[in-house]
């Protein structure tokens, strides 16, 4: 695609003078604006996607160029052809040209790099060509989301407009030089209806400045507030943005963080930990400033910060820039297309889908709002159209006017008449959960705002404390996946939470946006204008369109289950398996205790050393360790290294060759008796499919030896021998603990020219996260609470690999006909020595 | 009293429910009137004297062996073998016969002189035993002397420089014989012959054989012309046997077989009652019954498990010869058949059984479901002679719980084998092409050497077993099976046995006629 640069030849220099009364009998809007060159802002959104499509689609003479910030791995041209052109809108213009649709796009659309969140918008020579060339911008770049960060609101929603007003008027002189005659540049600035806030009342099509201009009472829609020291406002946000900055590294918040990084992960070693507090720190911030602009919003009288910001937006526009040709489109609630390109086209899963989405499944079973008020919903196709009018109308030679797109007033949709609707269509096709049972939608009860945000409080408080309680708890596998359904349950409640939160406001609003200026500007359309660019807000059938439009199309977009039936999950775990198992694989790396065999250091220890003592002392030993056991825990969970390094140091001085011998005794009597066949069947597959198969444990070389045919590799840890054969009970090599873990198996892949993006890695607890993390297929295998949550978050496949039916009651050795007492020996040393 | 013998019943008005093995337990069960229940001879007397009994077959011989004494001289090679843990059932009480007797040999070898002797545990593919086995089956003098120098062997059938190749029969059969007893001056072999499947030629020729030698008649085809492997002289495992066991002798092995054979009495005096007939149970029977299936019902299965496989049997020697292999066989065989035989008139249409807990591969560890296949299609339908119990066509049904319960240490290549092999087909003949992978298999082959694991190709044996039995029958019912593992095996689920008996008469017709095999204790159905 090319980059746009500026016409080599003067463009037409038709004077744009809007007609004043009836239908007009010019050439149209396609005709108007045949030939124009348009500049869109926010073209990777929702509804600047849509114009774009219906720009190039309807109005064959205009030419387009958009502005898109590139990212770290796309240019804006790449970023626009995959994200704007690429997009399903695209569909129909495809089809409708066929093999043309390359040719057309290349000598009508382009894009160029910039950002509306920087001066200058961030463009280059060429981008200003392109700017100054534009007949019209399309400003429609916005923060949409409602509890977007305050800083990031304002630079883009407050400061955007104006930014782009003064890059306009910046490319004035280098317009009169590459368009000389050409009238200015028309900036269509796209806002809310809701920067009138919510309250009761007629909300008017004017701009708060000229309200309070022409000397308006306060207190009205138009002005919401009086005053606004924007300048203030703006200085106040980006200090608090530094001042949370600054209070986040406190030394007591970053405990905090660090403290809920290891509830969540274990101990999963310093580096992930680190990232983990790091990341809790940065959506600390985030929460500060998202719950700032919604308290600094209402505390001027606007619903949240989006509405705050837009408005405020408006206003330095206007007060800035008020002698460029500005028109303010405001549109209400932008939902699924009504017809163009397509019925039921939306992009995003935006504010109102989710709510239905959780209703749906019954996650939601309250949402405030007033059963007789209007919910203030414009479909996109229609905000379009008025925007593609009010650009081919011109500006209002009288100054920045205004135009609101809402259907409040001529087609008003009632809240109680849409719950009907929503309700009756997902009793006729619900969604199905994940035993194939079709789910129930809850009768609602149009409960108020408060009542339902106690709910919901109180439900997110109860599970909290299970979650808590269930996580505190030794649980594995299956059981412990009960944790992360509760967990999910209670990000179900919080979410819920959040949207009531969040868009309370909306279902309650009692104010009605008047649409006198729409509706005049629709008038003036002739028959064919009016059939080619609707932006009616009365042709809404409000029943067809949710169920026949919005609701299939919501419900297509949210990926839920819509079919009965059981596959979906099981086809998901087959399908990562096979990916496991796909030849592509080439390396597999496996935990030992509790991923192979659901045993552990301390029982190998008892069992060896039992193995020769006197059958009178046998049982008494065991006790002694079994009644260690709870503080050997306490040091494991602190520090797995430390605990292997001080318990190995009680094999100090037994006979190296009868610990060879009794290991391998131990390997085919104990391990292999817990093993978990399941397991051993997958080293044996990875072997087969001729992966390098690796085993990373803190277990001694001798336990292990049994394994070693299974493995290319064993990475195990390995007591020193002294000259008399005796273990000395100090370490030669380190056992591999934690980040250690992905260290020893990113080397191994180094040396072995192979790809840990093609691993897989098999471990069943959070400590175990680096190793998992490392490599491009994870498997958590009968994870503890803390792996199972971290598993279902990331979508991790999770193995239920069942233990043999074998388990041997005690962990003890079989009785020796020969006990040598050495042991005995070496068990009443270390009770001396405590 | 002499004991009685074998006894048929036909299942009346006031016949009380029948006994039925259920693995880890047992039910009661109510057969069709008319049905007929075949019961085993009663335990026959033991000798009163083994060791005075064991010194006399060694002086005497039989077939043209010299006593052992004769065949002993200082500086030779003596290598004693001994049958494994898969014998008898359930494990005797201390003495074992396998004590008993070497204890003689080795005395007889002390005064003779002989300091090189070796003994080793006959394995074949089965798996090691563990000293607790081995201190069980020979003693702890026994085991105390040889085992810490090394003299106390088991058989490796994977350890090349342990084995040589004495050639090949007339049929192209390979002779692959651990090395030590072929290359050793006399071979002692010592057997307990529990059914008349064992013994013989069969004890060197297979116990201590390599795969190599044993593919030739542990498949498919060998099981299906052996009817019934219980019957040597209309067996192809014991023709083919027979054949290996000659050129072992003609290629100058020299082999004294010693065999022991016991009496039925194999289960201690608390659970007499599963050995008696039930219109006969005392007071004291009924109330061990009931005591005993409660409990057993309320323990878990592993519990269960390991209480049961800590019955010692109180079955004694009944008999002891030695001497040639075949001389002295034919005699065992007769001993056998004297303890077992019952005479039953023809065959019906249904044949009914409840497996027991144990079967020679799990002793002391987990009746697997290929091993409940094994037990039933393998060693009950083959205990008979002439013809088998069921008609050609007709049902078996068996009862057992049959989990999907594996010991991984034991059956390692069983899982894989269930997994893998039975998901695709059940057809003795094509599982075949599996055959090699799982007998090479490196995996196996180490837990075979150096732990306690059956050799990766043994559930394949254990499968050619069924041969014969899925040939003739027109559907096998296991009642109160796991539905899933039950069909995996190829057969049909069944809650009851009355819902049993309902797909056997969708199969065979209805009113079928039924026959109980009321083991154990094991007996061999003369079926005329």
């Amino acid at each position: 695609m090319p980059q746009a640069t500026p016409p080599s030849r003067p463009g037409p220099t038709k004077s744009r003078t809007r007609s004043t009364a009836g239908a007009t009998t010019g050439p149209g809007i396609a005709g108007q604006l045949a030939g124009q060159r348009l500049f869109v802002t926010g073209a990777t959104g929702f509804l600047g996607t849509a114009l774009v499509e219906r720009l190039l689609r309807c109005v064959p003479g205009c030419h387009v160029t958009v502005l898109v910030r590139p990212t770290r791995r796309l240019d804006a041209a790449a970023r626009a052809r995959r994200e704007i052109l690429g997009n399903d809108c695209f569909a129909r213009l495809r089809h409708e040209l066929g093999d043309r649709f390359d040719g057309e796009v290349a000598g009508r659309f382009a894009a160029v790099a910039g950002d509306v969140g920087r001066d200058g918008l961030g463009l280059d020579d060429a981008g200003r060509g392109a700017l100054a060339a534009a007949d019209i911008v399309v400003h429609s770049a916005a923060t949409v989301a409602f509890d977007a960060a305050f800083d990031a609101a304002v630079e883009v929603n407050l400061l955007g407009p104006a930014r782009v007003g003064a890059a306009i008027a910046a490319a004035a002189d280098l317009r009169a030089e590459l368009r000389p005659g050409a009238p200015p540049t028309h900036l269509v600035s796209v806002s809310t209806a809701y920067v009138a806030g919510t309250h009761q009342g007629h909300a008017t099509e004017t701009l708060a400045t000229a309200a309070m201009a022409s000397g308006a009472r306060a207190r009205t829609h138009t002005t919401v507030t009086t005053e606004v020291d924007i300048a203030a406002e703006v200085t106040a946000v980006r200090r608090l943005r530094d001042d949370l900055e600054a209070a986040s590294r406190r030394p007591e918040r970053l405990g905090g963080f660090t403290a809920a990084a290891r509830r969540e992960l274990g101990a999963a070693g310093v580096h992930l930990l680190a990232e983990r507090a790091e990341r809790l720190r940065d959506d600390w911030v985030r929460a500060e400033l998202v719950e700032a602009g919604r308290a600094r919003a209402q505390a001027l009288g606007w619903p949240d910060a989006y509405a705050f910001t837009k408005a405020l937006g408006e206003r330095l526009l206007v007060g800035e820039h008020g002698d460029l040709p500005i028109t303010v489109v405001r549109p209400s609630i932008i939902e699924s297309a009504l017809a163009e390109p397509q019925p039921g086209w939306i992009r995003g899963f935006r504010m109102a889908e989710p709510i239905i989405v959780s209703y749906a499944r019954g996650l939601l079973r309250e949402f405030p709002g007033l059963p007789e008020g209007v919910i203030d919903v414009i479909p996109v196709d229609l905000v379009v159209a008025a925007i593609v009018a009010v650009a081919a109308d011109g500006p209002d030679p009288a100054g920045p006017s205004v135009v609101q797109v809402a259907s409040g007033v001529r087609n008003p949709l009632r809240y109680g008449q849409l719950v009907d609707l929503v309700q009756r269509w997902f009793t006729d096709h619900p969604l199905y959960d994940g035993d194939g049972q079709p789910i129930v939608v809850p009768e609602w009860s149009f409960p108020g705002h408060g009542r339902v945000q106690r709910q919901l409080q109180r439900a997110t408080d109860v599970l909290k404390l299970a979650e808590r309680l269930l996580t505190s708890l030794p649980l594995r596998g299956e059981r412990a996946e009960l944790a992360g359904r509760v967990e999910e349950r209670r990000m179900q409640a919080e979410r819920a939470r959040s949207y009531v939160e969040l868009y309370g406001a909306y279902t309650e609003t009692e104010a009605l946006f008047r649409v006198d200026r729409l509706l005049a500007l629709w008038e003036r359309l002739s028959p064919e204008d009016q059939r080619a660019f609707c932006f009616d807000p009365g042709v809404v059938d409000w029943d067809a369109y949710v169920h026949d439009i919005h609701l299939p199309s919501v419900v297509q977009h949210a990926r839920v289950r819509t079919t009965p039936g059981k596959s979906v999950m099981a086809n998901r775990g087959d399908r990562a398996r096979r990916a496991i198992l796909a030849p592509d694989r080439h390396l597999a790396a496996f935990d030992l205790e509790n991923t192979l065999v659901a045993s552990n250091v301390v029982e190998s220890y008892t069992w060896l050393a039992t193995r020769h003592l006197p059958a009178g002392e046998r049982a008494a030993f065991a006790a002694r360790i079994l009644a260690a056991a709870p503080g050997l825990a306490a040091v494991d969970r602190r520090d797995r290294g430390d605990f292997l390094r001080g318990f190995y140091r009680r094999y100090d001085g037994a006979p190296a060759d009868v610990l060879r011998r009794d290991g391998l005794e131990l390997f085919h009597n104990l391990l292999l008796a817990k093993s978990f066949p399941a397991g051993i069947a997958r080293v044996r597959r990875h072997r087969a499919l001729g992966h390098r198969t690796v085993l990373i444990t803190g277990a001694l070389d001798f336990v292990v030896e049994g394994l070693r045919p299974l493995f290319d590799e064993v990475v195990c840890a390995e007591l020193g021998v002294d000259a008399e054969g005796r273990v000395d009970g100090r370490l030669v090599r380190l056992p591999p603990t934690g980040e250690a873990r992905a260290l020893v198996l990113a080397e191994y892949a180094e040396a072995e020219g192979l790809d840990l993006g093609e691993g897989v890695a098999y471990a069943d607890s959070a400590s175990d996260l680096p190793l998992l993390e490392c490599v491009g297929f994870p498997v958590a295998v009968n994870p503890e609470t803390k792996l199972a949550a971290i598993a279902r978050r990331r979508g991790w496949h999770v193995e239920h690999w069942d233990r043999a039916a074998t388990r041997p009651p005690l962990p003890m050795g079989p009785l020796d006909g020969a006990a040598s007492r050495w042991w005995a020996r070496i068990d009443h040393a270390l009770r001396e020595s405590r | 009293m002499s004991p009685r013998p074998g006894y048929v019943l036909e299942v009346d008005r006031s016949t009380p429910p029948t006994l039925f093995w259920h693995g880890e337990g047992y039910r009661l069960e109510r057969l069709p009137q008319g049905s007929r229940v075949v019961y085993a001879p009663e335990p026959i007397e033991p000798l009163a004297d083994p060791v005075a009994a064991v010194r006399h077959a060694l002086d005497h011989p039989l077939g043209d062996s010299q006593p052992l004494r004769s065949l002993l001289r200082p500086g030779m090679r003596l290598t004693i073998a001994f049958d494994d843990v898969s014998l008898p059932l359930p494990p005797m009480r201390r003495p074992d016969n396998r004590q008993l007797v070497i204890e003689q040999v080795l005395d007889l070898a002390a005064e003779a002189g002989v300091d090189d002797v070796v003994l080793i545990a006959a394995l074949a593919l089965h798996r090691r035993m563990t000293e607790a086995e081995l201190r069980h089956a020979l003693g702890d003098r026994i085991y105390d002397a040889f085992a810490p120098h090394g003299l106390l062997r088991q058989h490796d059938a994977e350890d090349p420089s342990e084995l040589v190749h004495l050639g090949t029969t007339d049929q192209g059969e390979d002779v692959e014989l651990s090395r030590r007893a072929a290359e050793s001056d006399l071979l002692v072999y010592v057997n307990i012959n529990l059914v008349a499947m064992d013994g013989g030629h069969k004890s060197v020729a297979t116990g201590l054989a390599s795969y190599r030698s044993l593919r030739h008649h542990h498949n498919a085809h060998t099981m299906r012309h052996s009817r019934s492997f219980m019957d040597q002289h209309r067996s192809e495992l014991h023709s083919s046997n027979w054949r290996m066991g000659r050129l072992i002798a003609a290629s100058g092995v020299r082999v004294f077989q010693i065999e022991t054979t016991l009496n039925n009495d194999a289960f201690p005096e608390q659970f007499r009652f599963l050995q008696r007939r039930e219109w006969e149970w005392s007071a004291r029977d009924r109330a061990a019954f009931v005591a005993s299936s409660a409990a057993l019902a309320r323990t878990p299965a592993r519990l269960a498990r390991s209480v049961l496989h800590g019955i010692a049997g109180p079955h004694r020697m009944t008999s002891v010869q030695a001497g040639e292999v075949e001389a002295v066989h034919a005699v065992t065989t007769g001993h056998v058949h004297a303890q077992q035989l019952v005479e039953v008139d023809g065959q019906s249409d249904v044949l009914t059984m409840g497996l027991p807990y144990i079967s020679p591969y799990n002793v002391n560890s987990i009746m697997n479901p290929i091993l409940v296949a094994c037990l039933g299609l393998g060693y009950f339908f083959n205990l008979y002679r002439g013809r088998p119990l069921v008609r050609e066509g007709g049902v078996l049904i068996m009862s057992h719980p049959t989990r999907k319960a594996f010991h991984p240490g034991h059956h390692p290549s069983y899982i894989d084998f269930y997994e893998e092999i039975l998901a695709e087909t059940t057809d003795p003949a094509e599982i075949h092409k599996w055959e090699e992978a799982f007998a090479t298999d490196p995996w196996y082959v180490h837990l075979y050497r150096t732990g306690h694991a059956y050799h990766g190709v043994h559930p394949f044996y254990m499968w050619y077993w069924c041969a014969h039995a899925l040939d003739h029958l027109g559907a096998v019912v296991v009642v109160g099976g796991e539905p899933s593992t039950v069909r995996r095996l190829g057969f049909r689920p069944a809650s009851t046995l009355a819902d049993a008996l309902e797909i056997a008469a969708d199969v065979v017709g209805p009113s079928p006629s039924v026959t109980h095999l009321h083991a154990p204790p094991l007996m061999i159905a003369d079926v005329r």
